[in-house]
This record gives C-alpha cells, sequence and structure tokens, in this order.
C-alpha cells in the first residue's frame, strides 16, 4: 500500500484516537498529517466534563453509609442493596465512557485516558471512587505526568486497591510502594527491595476518606528517618514521589511504554531514547511527548502502520465510529468486552492488559470476526462470558440478558440499529468497480492482495446500497480488520 | 448521555430486513478440505502422530468462586469447627463417612464410593504464600503459577502447550470445554482452544467466508507480522475446530451424561478420551461456590451437580477401560473463612483442599493431616502444600513434561501417583 496521505491520516486517526469516524470519509485524504495533527490537538483542549452516572438516591444511600447515626440503622440488606447498586453504576460509567470513545470530538483525550486507565489499572467496587480515578485521569491525560501520578497516588481508589489505608507506622504495607515504583513510574529492577521498604514507610498515613477525599493520618505515619535511593531523610510520601521523578528511569520507562501503545509492540531503543530525554527535560510535558511522536516521520513509516493488534475496546469503538448504531440493549456491549478479554474499569490486575498477541486466541479471534455479523443480524450471540464472582457475589449471572432469538439457550440478537444512510452517501460518487477497493482503503490499514476475492458471493449485489453495507461488513470481519 | 446522531431512531433501517440469512450464508464445508486450507508452513507439521490410547489424560475441574473446603472434606470430630460456625457445620451423621474424622459433604455420594475403591485421594491444606483474597487475582495466581507478587500473562497449561506444540499445526493437546480461553491455557508461543461444544465450533469454523479469507490468503513466510500471526491463529482455529468435531464423532459415548452443563462437558470430555485426538489436557470450570450468602443451598446444588457428572464420567471411563489412563483433580482460588459470618455464609479465606480421582493414583485416601483449627491466621487456615507442587507433580509424574521449565522454578514432587 503507497503511504499516502489518506494512509498516514487515518494511521494517525487510529492510533491517536478510536479510528476514522463516518464524518471524516471524504475529508481524510485532503490534509497532510501535520495539518490533521493540528485539528485534533486542538479538538481535545477542553477540560472534560466531570462523568457522573449515580443518580440521587444512590448517592442518598452512600450518603447513609457516612452518617454514624444513619449508618447504625442500615441492615445488611440495606448494604447489599447499596452494592448492587453500585456495581450497576459501575457498567453505566464503563458504557458512558465507551461511549465517549465513540462519539467525543475529543479523540486524542480519550486515547490517552484510556492508556493511563491501563497504565494506572486499578480495580473498585466504589462508584464514587471510580468516576473520581476517571476524572483525575480524562483531565491530565495531556498536562504533565508528575501531577498525573500525585493526583493518581492520592486517589482513594488506587489507595485503596493497592491497601494503603493498611499502611500503619511499625505495620507497614509495601503493596502501594512497590506497585508505584515497579508499574507506574521505574521499572522492575530499577529499585532495592531496601527502597521499598523505606518508600511504604514514607507513604504510610496516606489514605482517603469515604467522599473520596485524600486524607493524611499524621498519626499513622512514620517520622523518622528513611533512607530512599541513597539519600536520608524524613521523607514523606511526596518527596518519594519528587525523587522517583527526578529520576530519568521514570521518563525512560513511561516513554517506551507509551512507544509501545501507541507506535510499536517493538520498540525502537534509538528513537524512544531521544523521546524520553525530552520528555524529562520538559518536565514530563505529555503533549509535547505525544506531538513529538505523531509529527515525527518514522512514526508514519510502513512499519508502524498496520501494526498494533486492536484491543477490544479499540475494535468496539471503532465500528461504531464508522458505522454509527444504537443498540436495543447497552449490555451487549458489556458482553463483547467480557468476551474479547478487555472490561472498562477492570484491568485484570494492577499491571494492567498485557496487549499485543494476548489479545487473540482462537476463541476471541473468531468472535471479533463475528461482531460485524453479530451488529448485522448474520449472525447472534451465543457465547457465554465467564463468570466473575467478584462482581457477581455468586449469583450465576449479574441479571442482564439481550434479546433471546426464539427458543434457543444462550443465543440472543444484539438487535443494533445502524445508522447507514450517512455512511452510504459517503460512497456516492464512487463507481461501482471501484467499491471495493475504495471502502477497503477505508477501512483496512493493512492491504493482503487477494481478500477482494473472499468477499465473492458473500456480498448482496442486488442494490448498490446492499453491495455498500455488505462489502463494509465483511471487510470488517477479517483478520486485517483486527489491526491499526 | 447524548447522541451522535439525532435521526438514529427515525432512520431508514432497510438494513433489518434480512439480506442474506445465516443458513444461507453458512455452507458447510467437508471435512477433508480443512488441512489444504492450512498455511503452507503450518502443512509440514499437519501429520504429527497422534497420542495413542492408553496414555496418560488430566481433567481439571475448577470449582470457581471460592468452594468452602471445610464443608467439603469435613473434620466431624473438630469441636472447633463445630464451635465456629454453630448453623453452617454439618453433623457427623448426615455426612458421606470416610474415617473417624473425616466425613464428606452429604451430596457427595459418589465421591465416597471412588474413596471405598481407591480411586480418590484428598490433599488438605493447598494454598501458597502471601493468598490474595480477590478472586480475580488468586484465580490468576493458580492459573499463571507465579509469586503472589509478580504477574504473569501466561498460565501454567499453556507453557506445557508451548512444549508440546512447537511448531504443530493445531495446538489441540489442551482444550477447555468453555466458549472463553481461561489464562491457564494461554502460552507463550501457543493458546489452546476454547470448545463449549464441538459441533457449534465446527459449524462457526466452517462459515464459508471464513474459510474463503483463509483460501485466499497467500502468506509470504512473514509469521513475525501480526498480520500473519492472525491468519496462523486463524488457521489453527479452523484446523482444530474440523478435528476436534471429526473425533468427537469417533467414539461418541452412549454413556448418560445428566443433564447440567458439567454433565454435558464431561460427557464431551469423554467422547474425545476414547477418540484418537491428542489432547491431554481438559479443563472444564463449575461455579459459582461464592457462598457469602445461604451457603448450605447452594453448594449442596453444585455439590449435587458435581456428585452425579463425575460419577457418570467415572463409571464410563471404568466402562472403556481407561479409569487408569485418567486423572481428574479439583481446585478452588481460595477456601473460605473457618467462622462462618451472619448471613449463613462464610467469606474469603485461603488454603483449601483438593480432590484426585483416577484408577492409577499411587497414594490414595486421606494423604496429609485434616487443617488445624488451633492454628489460624487471623481466623484462615495456614497452607501447608503449595499448589505447584501439585502442578509440577503432575507434569512430571503423569504428562512426562519439564516441570521445572514449565513452572520457572523447581518445586517438591509430591507422591500420590
Amino acid at each position: 500500500m503507497p503511504v499516502t496521505n489518506q494512509v498516514k491520516n487515518q494511521h494517525l486517526l487510529w492510533r491517536a484516537g478510536f479510528g476514522p469516524a463516518v464524518e471524516q470519509l471524504g475529508e481524510i485524504s485532503k490534509y497532510t498529517p501535520a495539518q490533521y495533527y493540528k485539528a485534533i490537538v486542538k479538538a481535545s483542549d477542553k477540560r472534560p466534563k466531570y462523568i457522573n452516572v449515580a443518580g440521587e438516591d444512590l448517592v442518598n444511600m452512600y450518603e447513609g453509609l457516612m452518617d454514624a447515626g444513619r449508618r447504625a440503622k442500615l441492615t445488611a440488606d440495606d448494604r447489599r442493596e447499596l452494592g448492587r447498586r453500585q456495581r450497576e453504576a459501575v457498567r453505566d460509567l464503563n458504557i458512558y465512557w465507551l461511549k465517549e470513545m465513540v462519539a467525543s470530538p475529543a479523540q486524542l483525550r480519550e486515547k490517552m485516558a484510556f492508556f493511563w486507565h491501563g497504565h494506572f489499572a486499578s480495580r473498585n467496587q466504589n462508584i464514587f471512587y471510580n468516576q473520581l480515578l476517571l476524572q483525575v485521569i480524562r483531565e491530565n491525560a495531556l498536562s504533565d505526568f508528575g501531577t498525573l501520578l500525585k493526583e493518581v497516588s492520592r486517589s482513594a481508589s488506587m489507595l485503596y486497591f493497592l491497601n494503603n489505608q493498611q499502611n500503619r507506622k511499625g505495620r507497614p504495607n509495601e503493596n502501594f510502594a512497590r506497585e508505584v515504583m515497579e508499574l507506574f513510574t521505574l521499572g522492575r529492577g530499577n529499585y532495592t527491595e531496601n527502597d521499598i521498604k523505606e518508600a511504604a514507610r514514607a507513604f504510610t498515613g496516606w489514605t482517603a476518606n469515604a467522599r473520596g477525599e485524600f486524607v493524611f493520618r499524621k498519626n499513622f505515619h512514620d517520622e523518622d528517618d528513611k533512607t530512599f535511593f541513597g539519600k536520608k531523610g524524613n521523607f514523606d510520601g511526596d518527596d518519594i514521589l519528587k525523587m522517583i521523578l527526578k529520576n530519568k528511569q521514570t521518563a525512560k520507562y513511561i516513554t517506551q511504554k507509551i512507544y509501545r501503545f501507541f507506535v510499536n509492540d517493538n520498540v525502537d531503543e534509538k528513537i524512544t531514547a531521544d523521546l524520553a530525554e525530552r520528555f524529562y527535560k520538559s518536565d514530563y510535558d505529555i503533549s509535547r511527548l505525544m506531538e513529538g511522536i505523531f509529527t515525527s516521520d518514522w512514526f508514519y513509516s510502513e512499519k508502524n502502520i498496520g501494526a498494533k493488534i486492536k484491543s477490544p475496546i479499540e475494535l468496539l469503538a471503532g465500528i461504531q465510529r464508522m458505522v454509527p448504531m444504537k443498540l436495543d440493549n447497552d449490555n451487549a456491549l458489556m458482553q463483547l468486552q467480557k468476551l474479547l478479554g478487555q472490561q472498562l474499569l477492570y484491568p485484570p490486575n494492577v499491571a494492567g492488559w498485557p496487549g499485543g498477541k494476548s489479545w487473540i486466541d482462537s476463541s476471541s479471534l473468531m468472535t471479533r470476526m463475528r461482531i460485524p455479523q453479530m451488529f448485522t443480524d448474520r449472525d447472534e450471540l451465543n457465547l457465554t462470558p465467564k463468570q466473575d464472582d467478584d462482581q457477581m457475589m455468586g449469583r450465576k449471572n449479574d441479571g442482564t440478558a439481550s434479546v433471546p432469538v426464539g427458543k434457543k439457550k444462550n443465543a440472543y440478537a444484539i438487535n443494533a440499529k445502524i445508522e447507514w444512510p450517512q455512511y452510504i452517501s459517503k460512497y456516492e460518487g464512487v463507481k461501482r468497480d471501484d467499491l471495493i477497493s475504495s471502502i477497503k482503503q477505508n477501512l483496512l490499514q493493512v492491504n493482503t492482495p487477494g481478500l477482494e476475492n473472499a468477499l465473492g458471493k458473500t456480498v448482496d449485489a442486488s442494490s448498490r446500497e446492499a453491495y455498500i453495507k455488505t462489502v463494509t461488513v465483511q471487510l470488517m470481519s477479517t483478520p486485517e480488520y483486527q489491526l491499526c | 448521555m447524548k447522541n451522535r446522531k439525532s435521526n438514529l431512531s427515525g432512520s431508514n433501517l432497510s438494513f433489518r430486513s434480512p439480506i442474506i440469512k445465516r443458513k444461507e450464508f453458512i455452507q458447510i464445508g467437508s471435512l477433508a478440505t480443512a488441512s489444504m486450507m492450512l498455511p503452507k508452513f503450518l502443512k509440514a507439521f499437519e501429520s504429527k502422530a497422534l497420542v495413542p490410547g492408553g496414555n496418560k489424560v488430566v481433567v481439571v475441574l475448577q470449582l470457581s468462586g471460592g468452594n468452602d473446603g471445610l464443608n467439603t472434606v469435613i473434620p466431624v470430630r473438630n469441636d472447633i469447627y463445630y464451635r465456629l460456625r454453630p448453623s453452617l457445620s454439618i453433623r457427623k451423621g448426615q455426612t458421606a463417612q470416610l474415617t473417624d474424622e473425616v466425613s464428606l459433604h452429604p451430596s457427595l455420594a459418589a465421591f465416597k464410593a471412588l474413596y471405598d475403591e481407591g480411586n480418590l485421594a484428598i490433599l488438605n491444606n493447598v494454598g501458597y504464600p502471601n493468598p490474595d483474597r480477590s478472586h480475580f487475582r488468586s484465580m490468576d495466581i493458580w492459573h499463571s503459577a507465579s509469586q503472589s507478587s509478580e504477574y504473569w500473562n501466561t498460565g501454567w497449561i499453556g507453557r506445557y502447550l508451548d512444549a508440546q506444540c512447537n511448531g504443530c499445526a493445531r495446538p489441540t493437546q489442551a482444550l477447555e470445554i468453555d466458549d472463553v480461553l481461561s489464562l491457564a491455557l494461554k502460552g507463550e508461543q501457543n493458546n489452546a482452544i476454547a470448545v463449549q461444544n464441538p459441533q457449534r465450533l465446527y459449524g462457526t469454523a466452517n462459515e464459508k467466508y471464513f474459510k474463503d479469507i483463509l483460501k485466499n490468503h497467500h502468506d509470504e513466510h512473514h509469521d513475525e507480522q501480526p498480520v500473519e500471526y492472525l491468519y496462523k491463529t486463524m488457521a489453527q482455529t479452523l484446523s482444530s475446530a474440523d478435528y476436534i468435531f471429526k473425533e468427537s464423532r469417533l467414539h461418541p459415548t452412549g454413556a448418560t451424561y445428566p443433564n447440567t452443563e458439567l454433565g454435558a462437558g464431561l460427557k464431551t470430555i469423554a467422547s474425545l478420551i476414547f477418540s484418537d485426538i491428542n489432547t491431554k489436557v481438559y479443563y472444564i470450570s463449575l461455579g459459582s461456590f461464592d457462598t457469602h450468602v445461604g451457603q448450605d443451598n447452594q453448594q449442596s446444588r453444585l455439590f449435587t451437580q458435581m456428585n452425579d457428572a463425575v460419577k457418570a464420567f467415572t463409571d464410563d471411563l471404568k466402562k472403556n477401560g481407561r479409569m487408569d489412563d485418567v486423572l481428574l483433580f479439583t481446585f478452588s482460588e481460595f477456601g473460605r473463612r473457618v467462622a462462618q459470618n451472619a448471613s449463613n455464609g462464610t467469606d474469603h479465606g485461603t488454603a483449601n483442599n483438593m480432590f484426585l480421582i483416577s484408577g492409577g493414583l499411587k497414594k490414595k485416601g486421606v494423604l496429609n493431616a485434616m487443617p488445624d483449627l488451633s492454628d489460624l491466621n487471623e481466623g484462615d487456615l495456614k497452607y501447608k502444600i503449595d499448589f505447584k507442587d501439585v502442578y509440577a507433580t503432575i507434569l512430571n509424574k503423569w504428562l512426562s513434561a519439564d516441570a521445572k521449565k514449565i513452572l520457572g522454578a523447581k518445586y517438591s514432587m509430591l507422591d500420590f501417583i
């Protein structure tokens, strides 16, 4: 495939966002990537609105927990109901954010937030903690890494997830200190076990209240001297974070991870060393780092185009951006996330999603290739995700279902209503003979010869509209479409 | 929540009238064509030798949700047990009694019969250091066989598969009876196949369009490129789906199994064991054992399913002379707290017991001491046997594999096989 502006801009849209949207068809080839990137940055410059999915009665129930008098009156049933409502709200937040990824013009911000969400991976059943951390991540996604690190480290979601409420003078819990260094900043092998012990002491007393506000409990804090990175002093948590940021290894580690996520799973040592140096010198300015990547020549080189396997969220968002749709029941999107192995707000562990080839096994690949068929009613959702006891608390299912198909067990129609007319109108000027290659260019970043031949009889040529629809669905149901 | 399109509901939905119905869309291809569509680089390995009958097979039965071990293998003479579980403990007379000290849950009569025949062993106090009480995390630790401070992206059976299927055409040496593949069966180079129902997987894989895509793809030996990796996975899937389906019809068992998911799953496994398939490890799950509330009903219901399905399965194996070749074992991501909670349930705990079922056991019965309820760690059992010792033993002694390489460390060998 010649690396035209169209290919380059699509590459940019897939990496700096969740793929080209139907509105962009036709305009993509008209600009240079530099012009396009400018527009992308501008679309993300606003502070994101706080997402709140918790209704008033959930807030009211939750406040009952915080008030000692009301708390005493809560029955076991009340508490269970509160837990159930919170889990439901976390699901709503998941779907809300997924829809932002599909529809928001601030693609770069949401994509960056999606990266940080996997980097600062946390699982929490408290909807308010989830909302607060998500806001921290979306708000600081493009600011500076130091602020982001500090805000995440002070978030209730992370402090509780990593047990720092148990980290007290005299009986430290090292979990938080360890993951901050191993996964969030330095990477394994760049600190000693003693550094972890001493950092844990510095983080003693860091916790949060039920409102999700950071609380420093002075009487739990270890005031004695600590020795960290060879320096001795009465350090607190903020001091440790500053010292970690002062270590160039942090810039290197973050840059490499960003490169793997946004550019290529195989890290180019020279390029990332350069990027890290500049990242460090800019005081960890994330926007400048991303600009350095997305405006470089190497980003658009052939070996980086179509070289990434889309994560399940990128796949699901990407399809919906190109063929906007409305689902009868949004829970189908939850089911698909579970089946494909990536659920927003629910990373497998603090290390986040491993990504790359790990997305693909025989089941997940076949499911991925059937999704466009399911969205268009040519196939049904007849797969059952694994039970999840952390969320389901012993119930057989999470009470959600789509629309049953006939009397078949475990088979559901997703019932998506696709908004086709706008999509079809984008191909108005294209000659019938050129339709396949035109659609292919818009959908695929990898050009494997011969794919057209496979379309053969499986496309419906009875009308121009039907032809465009079926070619689109079939091209989305290919191994090539899994790549970006 | 905002919608990008305002006219969605009123849009022209002509596409919803079926253009091509799925039934017309599917054309079942013949079995013979499957291997013709393998990419060239895989074809060379197509005719690898099958595992002959009489070979050793492992069936892993995962009890998801954290099964309460103390009400599974019950210390019927332990006062602490009865004291800490005033309403949840199971009285001696109501149980399936094994010894003076030890009884099984009353729903596990078939397990008692297996015990009496010498086909059952019980391993108590199995766990790992620094236990995690999150279902997901603890399950990850059991699946990956990592330390609790490490995060591994591959599973112990997946890495076994890597060793077995080095460049092989189909990764069918390990199968999971499910729609989704567990971490335990994901390797560095290979992933096992998840198949809930061989016929359905065959139907999906034989979608004409998928076969056409594969047929029209000309690999250029760039195996390292992601697109070639995807095509390779697709080819393996289609080939495996054909192979598994064909094998499942070779000697389908005629025995009657209970009409439960586990029953159907074990029936599929039995049919495959009786075939010529090269599968060495089968994986299947039952749940949820997360009994925070009203434990009795939930655990009894699940144990009845397990009891009846395992009975049908072992009867079938015996009838077909394969009981000595098959080792079925159970595990759960953790046990539960010793003391019951206020809702007639139990909360997340630590160490737990495992059942080992086979005609080929060297050591039988209750293999080690029952949990010491007077020596608890903040209300939880202390583990005495690392579960990775069990894995290492099975890998080395039953599957003749290199446990040290697969588990990344040397673990102790146990003597039950």
